[in-house]
Formats: structure tokens, sequence, C-alpha cells
């Protein structure tokens, strides 16, 4: 077939590049390659010029250094003779620690107030819109400003639980009492809440690197594996069995044997027990603190990312159409089973790829976790340890690195996972 | 036989309906009380309001506008309601208004403050509402200079010159499309512009100057503050972020493997880190990579970050709008004859555009909500900052509640009416008639 315009055949001139459209993409990828590298090129020369000038040098050894500064809470064991690296990790583990905790406790709370905005109860729907929209529209910093205020101006002193002879004889009662049966007290200086204890420990052992690891926690852990397979292996059997014989055996309380007969055993056998925080003179012993810092920050991330978390949810139950579920009942399926055969696979499609990305927006959130004060990476390496060396640039650097490889990590599994559910068409 | 038989010879009027199904009764059977769970909800909902109005409504009530510190409020509220009463002291907001509201910006110009805000909803509007006259873009296209020069103050000159390279952008631009192609004029008509904007704006601005003096008080930097700051920042950096973000999102579909690269790395770096890091970006490393003795203003700074980081998030959200068009879209257009910038503004733009509304607007709702985090790098936001100066003195020590609610009322204004606008805007663009 002939073209209505040949190409024109005569030799290449220089001013092809620019009028003729089969040469003019690559004109502009070689000027725009060009052009991002000599970008490139005069902000390192920038860079090298002015940290000439400053009298600094660009190198990491300062994180093999002592940093010589201690921290509040932390994961595995610091003190202030630890190199900033270390300081690094344990800034790295508590941002992880609000952030894993926070996405959990924003998509329970987040699937609830979702699944009850979309509820036939004029009264609940009203509510949880008035949730969303005020948590939404509203910007996180406050949220947690407002928790941190909250929480350190407006309860008590840890003096005002305590009960003097002299009170119970004239039959006072204290200022303020602890909730859940005298187990958690939230006092101005932070939360006392009951800590596990074992008797009969059997110790810690050192993995090197001063990382101390509980076997207590470790022989939980596996007890509790061990039990899950175990489960699953008998859940497999009875299942065999029904299909062979058409009668399936009783599962009910054998699984529950299996799942927490071994694991009460074995808390037994170590002498478990909770260790309730006690009012004494100023201060409440015993049990664990956790610094307002780290809960007024996890409770605003938490309520402000559930908000966003419940409208992915309706949007998701709300994708999937009234046919489906009403297909599934005239194929004679029971609403247990309709809910996760049918609805859940094709609403989860819809929900879990802007759910992880609310995720990793928590994650970055987390780093507004500077406004209370709490020791995340921002604060440890792009504070103290920055201000402390002076290293601007490799710290704020390395920072930007770290959250990089965190988002550009879970977003790969999501699109790993989003690959596999993909529908497949043609 | 007929007088044994009674034969009805009119109807009989209806019954009313049963109490339980008409009204007020059958609309609670119906939404609250429809069974034993949707009733205990209905319970736990009426104690959880109950519970917020008994907090909170007294507090309210009690509150006061007219005092000039803190224990003045207290001996009001005592005096009126009782010594245990507690209320709100709604009087720092009054005495502290300007702050909250334009920092430290001057007094005796706050009439330029005025004159910006209301040539905001001059120029917005045509932008908002298309049943205006299609001349008044102009006057839309003329206000970011005028802003400029209304807020910072200076020389008119400075602007003039600036939208005399901005004219000859255009200009370059219109001339050179045809011939070369939309990329390659756009380029030599930056160039151009840039070239103007650096080398011929300093002199023209002192010649005028001296020529005809025309300026107005400067005002540093320094000095703004308050929503005056978060509206800068977030007025600015939407109006930017969006023309950008539509360029990454083509950038990001292009056939060219160098832009298509550069367009992911860039997005994909500013998504993957946290808005903070890059302000920190702004106020700690960007002197390291401007040339020596370079001074650059903050709030500057900050808007150009801000932008960066909206523009790539709305690159996402575009991109989902032109992934969730049709192939046979691009395929007409390739049919009909248009070139590919033709077909991106006559064809897939309008639709792609459509389709990400909701997702644009929530990403200017988060931006707007993230201007507060200015506040870090040494800004006055209205949040953080002003209402830690106010709190700072001590007259007003100790009050918390009372500047976060006034925050988060006016924050939620804002957001919410435009959450509403994109309500609007989906339900007027709507195509198919269902």
């Amino acid at each position: 077939m002939a073209l209505a315009s040949d190409p024109p055949k005569d030799g290449f001139r220089l001013s092809m590049l620019i009028y003729d459209t089969r040469f003019r993409s690559i004109t502009i990828q070689i000027v725009v390659l060009l052009l991002f590298l000599a970008g490139l090129v005069w902000l390192l020369h920038n860079a090298y010029v002015n940290l000439e000038a400053k009298g600094k040098d660009f190198d990491f050894h300062f994180l093999w250094t002592r940093a010589g500064y201690d921290l509040a809470q932390t994961l595995i064991p610091y003190s202030n003779d630890d190199t900033h690296f270390r300081a690094l990790i344990e800034g790295l583990l508590n941002t992880l620690l609000v952030s894993v905790l926070g996405c959990i406790l924003a998509t329970v709370l987040g699937t609830v107030i979702g699944v009850l905005r979309l509820s036939h109860n004029w009264l609940v729907a009203r509510i949880m819109t008035v949730y969303v929209e005020t948590f939404r529209n509203i910007p996180l910093l406050l949220w947690i400003l407002l928790m941190g205020t909250i929480l350190a101006e407006t309860r008590p002193v840890p003096k005002d639980f305590r009960v003097t002879e002299a009170m119970k004889a004239a039959g006072e009662e204290p200022k303020a009492s602890m909730w859940l049966f005298d187990s958690i007290a939230v006092t101005n200086r932070g939360t006392n809440v009951p800590a596990p204890v074992f008797d009969n420990s059997l110790g810690v052992v050192d993995i090197g690197w001063n990382l101390p690891v509980s076997l207590n926690a470790l022989a939980v852990i596996a007890v509790m594996a061990a039990s899950f397979w175990g489960w699953r292996r008998f859940m497999a059997r009875a299942k065999a069995v029904q299909e062979t014989t058409g009668r399936r055996p009783v599962t009910w309380w054998p699984s529950l044997l299996i799942l927490f007969a071994p694991i009460i055993a074995l808390l037994y056998a170590l002498g478990f027990h909770l260790d309730y925080p006690k009012i004494t003179k100023f201060d409440f012993t015993g049990g664990f603190q956790m610094l307002h810092s780290f809960t007024a920050l996890l409770i605003a991330l938490t309520l402000y990312t559930a908000a966003f978390i419940a409208e992915i949810v309706r949007a998701g139950i709300q994708a999937i159409s009234k046919g489906q579920s009403e297909a599934a009942y005239a194929l004679g399926l029971r609403p247990g089973r309709t809910m996760s055969l049918v609805i859940l696979p094709q609403a989860l499609r819809v929900i879990v790829p802007p759910l992880i990305s609310q995720f990793l927006n928590l994650t970055k959130n987390s780093s507004l976790a500077i406004a209370v004060s709490y020791m995340d990476l921002r604060g440890t390496l792009g504070g103290i340890t920055l201000n402390q060396t002076g290293r601007e640039l490799e710290c704020m650097l390395l920072m930007m690195l770290i959250y990089l490889t965190i988002s550009l990590t879970i977003s790969s599994l999501m699109n790993i996972y989003n690959k596999s559910i993909k529908l497949k068409e043609r | 036989m007929s007088d044994t038989s009674f034969v009805r010879t009119e109807m009989l009027p209806p019954k009313p309906a049963p109490v339980s199904q008409v009204g007020v009764v059958k609309w609670m059977r119906e939404n609250l009380f429809s069974g034993p769970l949707n009733t205990a909800l209905t319970v736990f909902g009426l104690l959880v309001t109950a519970w917020l109005v008994q907090a909170g409504a007294p507090w309210l009530i009690h509150g006061v506008w007219n005092a000039n510190s803190l224990t003045e409020c207290r001996t009001i509220i005592a005096e009126r309601w009782g010594p245990e009463a507690t209320g709100a002291c709604w009087a720092i907001i009054r005495v502290r208004w300007n702050q909250f509201l334009f920092g430290f910006y001057p007094v005796e110009e706050y009439w330029r403050l005025f004159l910006t805000f209301a040539g905001l909803f001059l120029a917005l509007a045509p932008v908002l509402f298309d049943a205006l006259p299609r001349k008044l873009i102009w006057g839309t296209l003329l206000y970011p200079l005028v802003a400029f020069w209304l807020l910072w103050g200076g020389p008119v000159w400075g602007p003039v010159g600036v939208l005399v390279g901005f004219a000859l952008m255009g200009l370059a631009f219109t001339r050179l499309a045809p011939k070369l192609g939309v990329p390659v004029a756009a380029g030599a008509g930056l160039i151009l512009a840039a070239v103007v904007w650096l080398y011929a704006v300093g002199p023209f601005e002192s010649a005028m100057q001296s020529v005809l003096p025309l300026a107005l008080p400067e005002v540093v930097s320094d000095k703004f503050g308050g929503f005056l700051l978060a509206l800068v920042i977030g007025v600015t950096a939407i109006v930017v972020s969006l023309p950008l973000g539509i360029l990454l999102a083509l950038g990001r579909q292009s056939d060219m493997v160098m832009v298509k690269a550069l367009s992911v790395g860039m997005i994909e770096f500013i998504r993957g880190v946290p808005l903070i890091t890059l302000l920190f970006t702004a106020s700690l490393l960007l002197q390291y990579f401007l040339p020596p003795g370079t001074t650059f203003d903050l709030i500057l700074r900050v808007v150009i970050l801000v932008t960066l980081f909206a523009a790539a998030y709305i690159a996402e959200v575009i991109r989902g709008g032109l992934a969730a068009l049709p192939r046979g879209q691009y395929e007409a257009a390739d049919a009909l004859g248009l070139d590919y910038w033709q077909a991106q503004r006559l064809i897939i733009m309008p639709q792609a555009l459509k389709i990400s509304i909701p997702g644009i607007v929530s990403s200017f709702i988060g931006l707007f909500k993230d201007t507060t985090l200015v506040t870090f790098v040494g800004l006055f936001d209205p949040l953080k900052g002003i209402s830690g100066v106010v709190r700072s003195d001590m007259a007003w020590k100790g009050t918390y509640w009372e500047p976060y609610i006034f925050v988060a009322v006016i924050f939620f204004l804002f957001n919410f009416s435009m959450s509403r606008y994109s309500m609007y805007l989906e339900r007027k663009l709507k195509r198919d008639h269902r």
C-alpha cells in the first residue's frame, strides 16, 4: 500500500532534528537529558563550593561516634554512650512501632465506622458522618496537639490517686481513680499499664550488638505458632473425613483445646502474672509507663486515619452491586459464606490499594511526632543528631532515603498484590 | 327478593393507618428501633451525644467575649454562673483576632490584605462559575502578580517586568508552536522568559523607578502569619500544582524514555518522603545547593516545595483518570488526525480531569491542611505558631481549647466548602443519564 505522502528520501539535514517528527522525540529526549545533567552538575558543584566555604566535608563517619544524648522510650537497650547509628535505629524502631500500631487500630476503627456509616440506623449513620467530616477537614497537627494537651493538662497528678489512712478514716474518695479494675492509671506524666511478669523466667539471651531477646517471649510465640499449625492440620483432617464419609467430626472442643491448652500450660509453667501499677508516695511504681508523647501521637494518628479508612471501606462496600449478594442467596449460600466467598473478595479488590496508601500516609504522618516530642526517626537522626553534629546534608539525605525505602517497599508489595488479584480480562 | 339483602351503595371512607405505621412513630420504628442491634446502637448513640452535650454545652454557653485576660474571663464566669462553672474565654480570639488572621503584618497596611482577598474572589469567580463572561479570565491571569505586589510591596515595576517576561513567553510560544511543536516552543518561550527575568527585570525596575517612582512600603516575609500565611501558601500551591501535576502525569505516560524516567523518579521520590522532611530541606538544605551568597525568601522556598509535593500527588490522581479512559478515546483522537497536544487538550484531558475531580480536590484539601506544618521551619502558622505566640503572653497563659477550636472551625469551613464544591462540580459535569 502506498502512503499518501512517502517520507522524504533525500539525505539527512540538521533541521530535520526539529522539524521531522521522526527525530523530534529523540532530540527532545537528548535535550532533556542534557538539561537534567547540567542541573545536577550545577547543584552538586554548588554543594561542593558551599561545603568548602563552611569547612565541612561529606561523610557518614559521625554515625559511629558517641551520641551523648538520652532517649526516654526505646524498644532496644540504649544509653547515651551508644553511637548515633544506634540512636538512628531507636528512632526508626519508634517510627515503625507507632506506625504499625496506628495502622492496626485505624483499620479496626475505620472498618467499624465505615460499616456503621452505611447502617440503616439514622442516628448512628449521622454521628459517623459527623465524625468522618470533622476528622478529614481539620489538620492532623491539630489533633496531635490537642491529644497532647488533653493528656498532659487535664489529667490529674499521680498523688491525686493516693488514698491515705486519714482519708480512709474520714471516708473520703481520692480525687482521681484508676480504670479497668484498678489496672490502668492515666496521670499527667504518662499512662501506667500492667506489665507481664514471669516468675520462673527462662532468662534473656544476647544475640550480639547488645540485643537481648527474651526467651519467654520466644517460647510463647513458638507454642502459639505450633498450636495454630496443629489446628490447621486438625481442621484439614476433619474436612478430609467429611469428604470421604459425608459426616463431619465434632471440631469445636478439640479446636479450643488445641489452640488454647498448650499456651495456658506454658504460661502457668512460667509463672506468668501481671504486675499492676501501684501508687506510692508521689508516683506509680510497678507496671509499665507509656509516655504521653507516644499515646497522644498514636491516638491522633488512629482517629485521623480511621476517618479516611472509613470512607474507603464504605466505597468498597457500595461498589459491590446488590445483584451479587442476591445471586449468592439464590444459589443457596448462607449470609456468612456469601460475605466470605462473594462480597469480600470483590470488595477487597476495591478497598486494599487505597488502604495501603493510607498506611503509607500514616507512616509518613508519624513524622509529625515532632509536635509532641516523640523520639521517632526525625527526632533522633533528623533532630538531636543533626543539631549536635551540624551535618544537615548527611542527616537529611539519610532520613529521606530511609523513608523512601519504607514507602517503596510497601508500595512494591502492594503492586505485587494488585497484580495477583487483578481481574483477568481478554 | 330485593328487600332481603343489604347492598352498600357507597364506598366507606378509608380507615386511618395504624399509629405504628405513620408519621414519626413509623419513621422511628424503621430508622432507630428496627431490631435489637439497631435499638442498642441508637441507645449507644444517644448516650454518646448526651455525654458530649453535657460535657461541652455549659462550657460553650458560659463563653465570655469581652475581657482582657484569662483571669478576667474566669472572674466574669464565676460571677455570672457561680464559682464552680467553667466557660470558654473567647476574648482571646477577639483581642488577638488580627494576629490570628494576619500575623504581624503592619496594621496600617491591612487595606492591602483586604484588597488582595477581595481580588481573590474576583479572580476565582470566572474559574469556578462558567456562567460569567470569558473575558474576565484575563483578570484572573493578571491576579497573581497584583497580589504579589500588594502583599509584599516594593516598586510596582518588578512585577511589571515579570509580566513582560510572561507576555514574551506567550508570544514566542504562539508564534513558534505551529512550526516547531508544543514542547520545543514551550522550551524556547521558557528560556526567553528566564533570560528576561534574570537579566532585564532588575535594570528595568531601577530605571523605571527613577523615572516614575511608584511603590508600596515593603513588608518582609517574617511579618506574615496566621491564616494570611496559610492562604498565601495554600492558594499559590493549589494554583501552580495543578498544571504541574498534569505535566508530570503526562510525562509518566510518555513514550519518551527519558521524560518518563524523570517523571516517575520525581513523583515516587516526593511521594515517598514525608512533607516535613521536604520542609526541612527548604529551610536547611537549599542553601547548600544554591550558588554561595544567594538569599532566598523562606516563604518562597516553602511554597516551591509544598507545590512540588502537591503536584506529585495530583499527578498520580490524574494518572488514575487517564488510566480510566477507554483506549478508544485515544484511537478516535488519532483517527481524527489530531496531534498529541490537540488530542490531550480537546479529547483526553477534559474527560480525565472530570474523572479525577474528587481526587484532585481531596489533594487540595490535604495541601491546605498541610500548610500548618510550616510551623516547624519557623513560620507563624495559625495553629501552632500564632497560638504559641498568643499563649506566651502572661495574660492568656493557660488557654488551650479556644485557639484550637477557633483554628479548627476556620479550617473546617474552608475544607468542607471545597469538598462540597467538588460534589457540585461532579454533578454538573456528569454526562451519563442514569
